[in-house]
């Protein structure tokens, strides 16, 4: 019988754990990526990875609470047994990734030091400067280099992933790619494929991310017939850096060190903000969230930015919306310490010092919540099942999916620091149950050749037919592109309406087809970049139709998914047995909408446009409640809300709520 | 996006910007010049310039050709995938702003690929020589595996502060680029030759020729971990062989050009003295 493998696609934080993980377990690994793994997406994020420690433990903060901040956050859409269970491995993950070397930032005793993110009282979050990600990816890239010089893992690096290959069962039993340099498509039989390849912002033209994250490889694997879910929440972070090329992402932890945002009150001051007083300064964030401050979830400072300068008119530029955010009050010795690598980007790319003057910051898609839907299989205490393969499974048999293109563990709204823990997190856990899924198999190398035959033959023919598109006739791929972003950001970002999304729904089923005739201005057989980003384009659309379908079909305000057409109003009465009134009906409209929409919405693809279903929300730890960051009338309805979980709780307390998932 | 993009912070608006771009059809196949016009927007770096180029697909003549092919990433400067020589300066190109480089160059912006490394094709090169010498300094902490074993060792606010400059190495290349004691190992393939035959190959004529400033730089940087420097003596063979640290002849022209301000040339004095300790040691304990 011929030696066990595995292909991974994908080499940011999910794809190099997994496939260090893997190799500690003796499983050979094929790793394919677009680009040097060394240089993957991941390598973008900033601020930093969250886990209680002892510190906080001391403050009250548990394992517990982190899952609690993790599901509030998300707005209870993710099934709860990955969440917790990843929570309650957070402490153990920053303490893998401190033994292998990643240059943690420290206090003045040499323990590693931790900073406050939003949607959390804590400070959870451990750091390498401005630039955890690319520490962390880099401990892991080096990791995976000791296994590559030892045998066990062999790189295929600028290798484009075409699609899974299916045995006659449905079984995933390896994959096509291409590689980028010399265009030759050739298959990798294996014995499970992990696909670890990330988020899908070019999907909205530009975006906080890397130009490989085109979401073609989940594409690829949703149109063999895995399904994607939640693909409408898309995170906008609140504050980027706006490009000609790309939107930077200015991290979070800016807010968390400290940085206020601002505008002046006054609407269109022409002062320079160092000359503007405190009491002409509106720190809308403060005054609207006291509790929270500058530190709300992404998705609430996000609307309040896009509100303040689309809606009251306050931006602090008047050729561009824009807000200040505003480090200056902070000594530079500490800035540098602890921002250095972010407050760099912000000097080269803007050529102001942000030390001196407030930076200028506008929202930015930044995240997808949603991804290939995956199984999972829970234990007896409502966390994960170690080693079983049904973990991080796509309902395709022996195709997994980890990271960032997974949609387990961020619900409606990520919280900043969670991205890098749950990639690394899925990377790890995915490991011994795949060990598992291969024992219980036969091996992908001894199947009839024909099956990889006869997938590689299908890529060669896509080629080929868009090779021979040659001339000025057909459409401009990269024109193309532009449009379906612009489409999708007026569509589908921070505020959404039925008759935008119908609208786009058409205009990007139309796009689809004419994706099809595509014209290449290069047809040779050589790093031919365009006929890779032609085909990446055309696997968009059926993303862009996820997210639109997903967006439109669901009619109420969750998360990052904002429709002021069927959002949960705020009290009005200020006599307070009308308010009270008015908070019971409010707590009925809520319990009702948590009935019809608190459900995983699935799409699968029928060939030119996907089916959506929706899926129950396994909340078995935590019983769904209101997210009132802010709202008018909070404390009463929250008063309602407590007596009434009271009076359910009574009710439930003999109902032992254990068992599997499914 | 969301926005448009920010105002321009030059005064000077030209309608047209001219570039210059080497091309190279593939490997071992004759370099050419080619001239492009694109539009001139606020704010442009060398991306969207190329971007441009590759969306109209047509010379300042108005020949249709293929688009320049280019590596790129993160467009933040955090990836290291987009060096390439720009106006005779080797940099990244996501970071070179168009209205800065027009500053000192009205007329025109010319893009050459890095002259070190094998040329793909237009201005993408092989790099994988740069991931090779990691290889051969072992830059990794040899950690038992990956199982829960607690915390790492503790690690003091100044080893932190003088570390993590090291590790933001992005493996971009532009010290080599630079290094006059760094040259270019470009192989053929052999007729019947196998991928993994031309691999060994090329691994083997990459072993003897310099590693490079940024290798030595990461040898120091795990020399200085606690658990890392269990393989300090095979990383002062390596350095101390046939493309070791000897080889560097101090031009310092490493820390000049590389993006991230890294102290190349402290990681190279360090390693040089510790290559003659460890000569030493060896030399007696014989």
């Amino acid at each position: 019988m011929a030696k066990n493998r595995v292909l991974v696609v994908g080499g940011g934080l999910a794809g190099l754990s997994a496939t260090m993980k893997l190799a500690e377990l003796g499983i050979p690994v094929d790793l394919v990526s677009l680009t040097p793994v060394k240089r993957s997406h991941s390598v973008c994020a900033q601020g930093g990875i969250n886990s209680v420690n002892d510190l906080t433990r001391q403050q009250g903060d548990d394992e517990w609470k982190h899952f609690d901040d993790t599901i509030y956050g998300g707005d209870f859409l993710q099934n709860q047994p990955p969440v917790k269970e990843m929570a309650y491995w957070a402490p153990k993950v920053i303490d893998l990734m401190d033994r292998l070397g990643v240059t943690f930032n420290r206090t003045p005793e040499g323990f590693i030091d931790r900073r406050r993110f939003g949607g959390t009282l804590y400070k959870r979050t451990a750091f390498a400067g401005a630039t955890t990600g690319q520490q962390l990816l880099y401990a892991l890239d080096e990791q995976v280099r000791r296994h590559e010089a030892a045998g066990l893992v062999k790189k295929y690096e600028f290798w484009d992933f075409l699609g899974p290959v299916l045995d006659d069962t449905g079984r995933c039993v390896g994959a096509v790619a291409q590689d980028m340099v010399s265009m030759e498509i050739r298959s990798f039989p294996a014995d499970a494929v992990v696909v670890a390849t990330g988020g899908c912002g070019l999907v909205y033209g530009r975006s906080t991310m890397s130009v490989f994250c085109t979401g073609s490889a989940a594409s690829r694997c949703f149109q063999a017939g895995a399904k994607y879910a939640n693909g409408e929440f898309i995170q906008v972070h609140p504050t980027a850096i706006p490009g000609a090329d790309k939107l930077r992402l200015m991290s979070e932890s800016a807010r968390g060190e400290g940085g206020r945002v601002w505008v002046p009150r006054k609407p269109n001051d022409p002062r320079a903000p160092k000359d503007i007083p405190e009491s002409e300064r509106y720190y809308f964030l403060e005054e609207r969230f006291p509790k929270y401050g500058n530190l709300v979830p992404r998705d609430i400072a996000t609307r309040e930015i896009f509100n303040i300068c689309v809606n009251e008119g306050l931006s602090v530029d008047p050729t561009r919306m824009c807000v200040y955010l505003d480090l200056t009050h902070i000594p530079r010795a500490e800035l540098d310490r602890k921002l250095g690598g972010i407050l760099e980007i912000y000097e080269k790319f803007q050529g102001v010092d942000p030390r001196d003057e407030p930076m200028k910051i506008f929202p930015a898609v930044h995240y997808s919540m949603g991804g290939l839907w995956v199984d999972y299989e829970a234990n007896g205490e409502g966390g994960l099942l170690p080693g079983s393969p049904r973990n991080q499974s796509t309902n395709i048999p022996g195709l997994y999916a980890i990271g960032e293109c997974d949609y387990q563990y961020h619900g409606a709204n990520r919280l900043g620091a969670n991205s890098l823990l749950s990639c690394i997190f899925s990377g790890l856990f995915v490991g011994p149950g795949i060990v598992n899924w291969i024992q219980a198999n036969k091996a992908s190398a001894d199947l009839p050749k024909s099956v990889f035959e006869r997938a590689v033959s299908a890529q060669e023919a896509r080629h080929k037919q868009l090779l021979s598109n040659r001339g000025g006739e057909g459409e401009n791929p990269y024109l193309l592109h532009q449009e379906l972003g612009d489409i999708m950001t007026r569509a589908a970002t921070v505020v959404r309406y039925n008759n935008q999304l119908t609208d786009a729904l058409a205009k990007v089923a139309d796009m689809a087809e004419r994706g099809k005739r595509c014209s290449l201005a290069d047809s040779g057989n050589w790093t031919n970049q365009n006929v890779i980003f032609t085909k990446a384009l055309q696997d968009m659309f059926p993303i862009a139709q996820c997210i639109l379908e997903g967006a439109l079909k669901r009619d109420e305000s969750r998360g990052a998914h904002y429709k002021p057409d069927f959002s949960m109003p705020s009290l009005t009465s200020t006599d307070p047995a009308e308010r009270r009134r008015e908070a019971e009906q409010w707590c009925d409209a809520f319990d009702e909408n948590t009935n019809k929409y608190l459900k995983t919405s699935v799409c699968s693809w029928q060939g030119d446009a996907p089916e959506l279903e929706y899926e129950d929300v396994d909340t078995r730890l935590l019983a769904p409640r209101p997210r009132l960051y802010g709202l008018v009338g909070a404390e009463v309805i929250e008063q309602v809300w407590k007596e009434r979980s009271e009076t359910r709780s009574g009710q439930n307390s003999e109902k032992k709520l254990v068992g599997s998932a499914h | 996006m969301i926005a448009a993009g920010p105002e321009a912070t030059s005064k000077r608006r030209p309608s047209k910007i001219n570039v210059r771009v080497l091309r190279q059809d593939g490997p071992g196949l004759p370099p050419y010049w080619e001239r492009h016009q694109v539009e001139y927007e606020p704010d442009m770096n060398v991306i969207s310039v190329l971007q441009k180029i590759a969306a109209q697909a047509r010379t300042s003549e108005g020949n249709a050709v293929a688009p320049v092919a280019w590596d790129c990433g993160c467009l933040e400067e955090v990836c290291g995938s987009c060096t390439m020589v720009i106006n005779g300066r080797v940099r990244q190109s996501c970071s070179a702003l168009v209205d800065r480089l027009l500053e000192d160059h009205p007329e025109e912006i010319e893009l050459r690929p890095m002259t070190k490394f094998p040329v793909i094709r237009d201005l993408m090169v092989d790099r994988s020589r740069l991931f090779h010498s990691l290889k051969r300094v072992k830059a990794w902490v040899p950690v038992d595996g990956y199982f829960d074993m607690g915390a790492g060792p503790r690690i003091s606010r100044d080893e932190q502060e003088q570390n993590y400059p090291l590790s933001q190495c992005m493996s971009c290349g532009c010290c080599l680029e630079a290094c006059p004691q760094f040259n270019k190992v470009e192989l053929q393939r052999n007729p019947g030759e196998s991928d993994e035959e031309f691999a060994a190959r090329k691994e083997a004529a990459y072993s003897v020729e310099f590693v490079g400033p940024h290798a030595i730089s990461q040898a120091v940087l795990f020399n200085s971990h606690p658990v890392g420097k269990n393989l300090e003596r095979e990383r002062m063979e390596a350095l101390t062989s046939s493309g070791g640290v000897q080889a560097c002849g101090n031009a310092q022209n490493c820390v000049a050009v590389c993006p991230k301000e890294i102290p190349l040339t402290t990681s190279i004095a360090r390693a040089g003295r510790a290559a003659t300790v460890y000569a030493f040691k060896k030399l007696f304990d014989r």
